[in-house]
């Protein structure tokens, strides 16, 4: 099978800096890939490159074999490849359902002079974006407080949330921007769940995230950064024995000397 | 149904006040001044309409003068040099206007809060010097004696007919600027209350994550500064034929910098807030007028005390809790 996304030796310089250095991995369809790596390795970067929200230096990303980075975040999001947000961003004014509602623009069969006079076409969309919003706040278990303003909802619930946007546009791939982020193990655990929903939804996902029993948990393989290299790619049980991996979390022998 | 009932209910109530209530209260009490005043609020409403909807996208507009003149020379050109019919002259003069914003839009929608604000601001002082210096506007002299409105017939059927036959002119550029608002905020009702609404208000709470979730954003922004700019030049257009006249100086970036107060009176959460903005603030500075010297300081002053104690606009006293955007 081939692979859904391909990033091939992408590089992100600014400046002198180098915050992504020839990076490579495949992503499988129907997977689960974290990319994971301590502070500064480069993982926020590579994930807006990935979604175009910021453009390459060298290198690529293929999307089903089409070129996807240098483009507009509204152009990737099109073809299927679709981001959440690290800080818990949402549309604050909106009701949780709402949100859902209007994350669904890329399944619209009307365009907007035919939802203004309120054509079939529109009218149907609308119909069909509640309906599908419900489903969504269902799966993720926002049903109770689908009519509360967003701005209200406590840190767990804005995190599905988030999800749930991104599970409207209906995409191929969702990259999640550190999903676990400042929960406790419970909730930690729930989302874990959910995550793998999403999965069996028939949705690939590709995570960033400094959680590592989650994202022991939750891979089927991992991609490890550090100082913008990749030094490691395997199934969790691969990584957890890597040397270079444990080195760059825990620090060499030689430096714990060193200090 | 009740709540639809009642919004049927209201619409009636309110179409009644202006067409039939009003024009009798004015007959009666022969203040016939009143019908000028009420036809300023109408089309300044219509342009304050627009500058709301900029700010329904998240961006402040303090640059509607710009296209209210610019509409209003479109107008007074075509009409004067070309004789083009006057009612043919108010949608092209909209046509202009939206153009232009969609040239200017591009570059300067990119950026947000106070410096958009600030290149909106310039944009009436760039209108008004690109007057003064234009040949075909005439310059410093402008262009006066404008022609009334001519006759609108279509297959010699006469719908609208020649303002200079008509024996009150003042009631029949009334009634032209009550239609042109009704249908113009007719029209935001419905863009507001749609999926249109919708997409709008994502931008405005976080342009980042409607571009994520698949909207063209620079294309949205474009298309409300088109709609807002359009609603800037045709009540231009109708000003000049009412003042029958247009010079550099008619619109100035006071007028600019009051659409967007009408907007932020009314209440930036209601589409028929800078209707009601434009009413308070219009009648508002006229009865100060009696305090003389201290016109002024009485008005700055309540108006900043109304931006401190209703931050929501005048209309948020009447529906606590239900704001008309978050529907």
């Amino acid at each position: 099978m081939s692979p859904i996304l391909q990033v091939k030796g992408v590089t992100k310089k600014f400046g002198g800096l180098t915050a992504n250095n020839n990076i490579s991995f495949d992503v499988n369809e129907g997977e689960i890939l974290s990319v994971i790596g301590p502070n500064g390795a480069g993982k926020s970067t590579l994930f807006k490159m990935i979604a175009s929200f910021m453009p390459t230096t060298n290198g690529e990303v293929l999307f089903n074999d089409e070129r996807v980075s240098n483009l507009s975040p509204h152009v990737v999001a099109q073809k299927g490849i679709v981001r959440t947000f690290q800080e818990t961003t949402i549309f604050k004014s909106m009701t949780v359902r709402d949100n859902v509602i209007v994350s669904h623009h890329l399944r619209s069969k009307a365009n907007l002079f035919g939802y203004f006079l309120g054509t079939k076409t529109a009218k149907s969309d609308e119909h069909e974006f509640g309906r599908s919003a419900d489903d969504i706040v269902d799966f993720l278990g926002l049903g109770e407080i689908r009519h509360e303003l967003a701005s209200n909802l406590p840190q767990g619930h804005l995190r599905a949330l988030g999800i749930a946007i991104g599970l409207a546009t209906n995409p191929k791939i969702l990259l999640l921007d550190e999903p676990f982020a400042g929960m406790n193990h419970d909730e930690t655990m729930r989302t874990v769940e959910l995550v793998r929903g999403v999965r069996d939804r028939g949705v690939t996902v590709l995570l960033v995230e400094h959680d590592m029993p989650a994202v022991m948990n939750i891979s089927d393989r991992i991609v490890v950064l550090n100082f913008g290299e990749k030094i490691a790619e395997g199934t969790p049980f691969e990584i957890q024995e890597d040397d270079k991996v444990i080195e760059a979390y825990l620090g060499s022998e030689d430096d714990a000397i060193g200090i | 149904m009740l709540y639809k009932n009642k919004q049927i209910l209201g619409v009636g109530v309110f179409l009644f006040v202006i067409f039939v209530l009003i024009p009798w209260l004015i007959h009666v009490s022969g203040r016939w001044d009143f019908y000028y005043t009420l036809t300023s609020v109408a089309l300044l409403s219509i342009a304050s309409g627009g500058v709301w909807l900029t700010f329904y996208i998240g961006r402040i507009n303090i640059g509607q003068g710009a296209f209210a003149l610019a509409g209003g020379y479109v107008s007074a050109i075509l009409v004067v040099k070309y004789g083009v019919s006057f009612w043919l002259t108010i949608p092209l003069a909209g046509l202009f206007c939206a153009f232009a914003a969609v040239l200017i839009g591009f570059p300067i929608l990119r950026l947000k809060g106070v410096y958009f604000a600030m290149i909106t601001l310039v944009l009436t002082e760039v209108a008004r010097l690109t007057a003064l210096a234009l040949p075909i506007t005439n310059g410093a002299r402008g262009i006066s004696s404008i022609p009334l409105p001519g006759e609108l017939s279509i297959f010699g059927l006469t719908i609208i007919p020649d303002f200079s036959t008509i024996e009150n002119v003042k009631l029949a550029f009334y009634y032209l600027a009550a239609v042109l608002m009704v249908v113009s905020f007719a029209a935001l009702y419905r863009i507001v209350n749609s999926r249109i609404g919708h997409l709008c208000r994502s931008l405005q709470q976080n342009e980042e994550l409607a571009s994520s979730i698949g909207v063209n954003t620079a294309y949205l922004r474009v298309i409300a500064y088109a709609i807002s700019s359009f609603m800037g030049g045709i009540s231009g257009a109708i000003f000049v034929a009412i003042s029958r006249s247009i010079y550099p100086a008619s619109f100035p970036v006071k007028d600019s910098i009051d659409f967007m107060l009408n907007c932020f009176l009314g209440g930036l959460g209601y589409v028929f807030g800078p209707m009601l903005g434009t009413l308070v603030i219009y009648f508002g500075w006229d009865v100060l007028f009696t305090t003389g010297k201290y016109q002024l300081l009485i008005y700055s002053s309540v108006l900043i005390l109304l931006m401190l104690f209703l931050p929501n606009g005048i209309l948020s006293l009447r529906l606590p809790g239900k704001k008309g955007a978050s529907k």
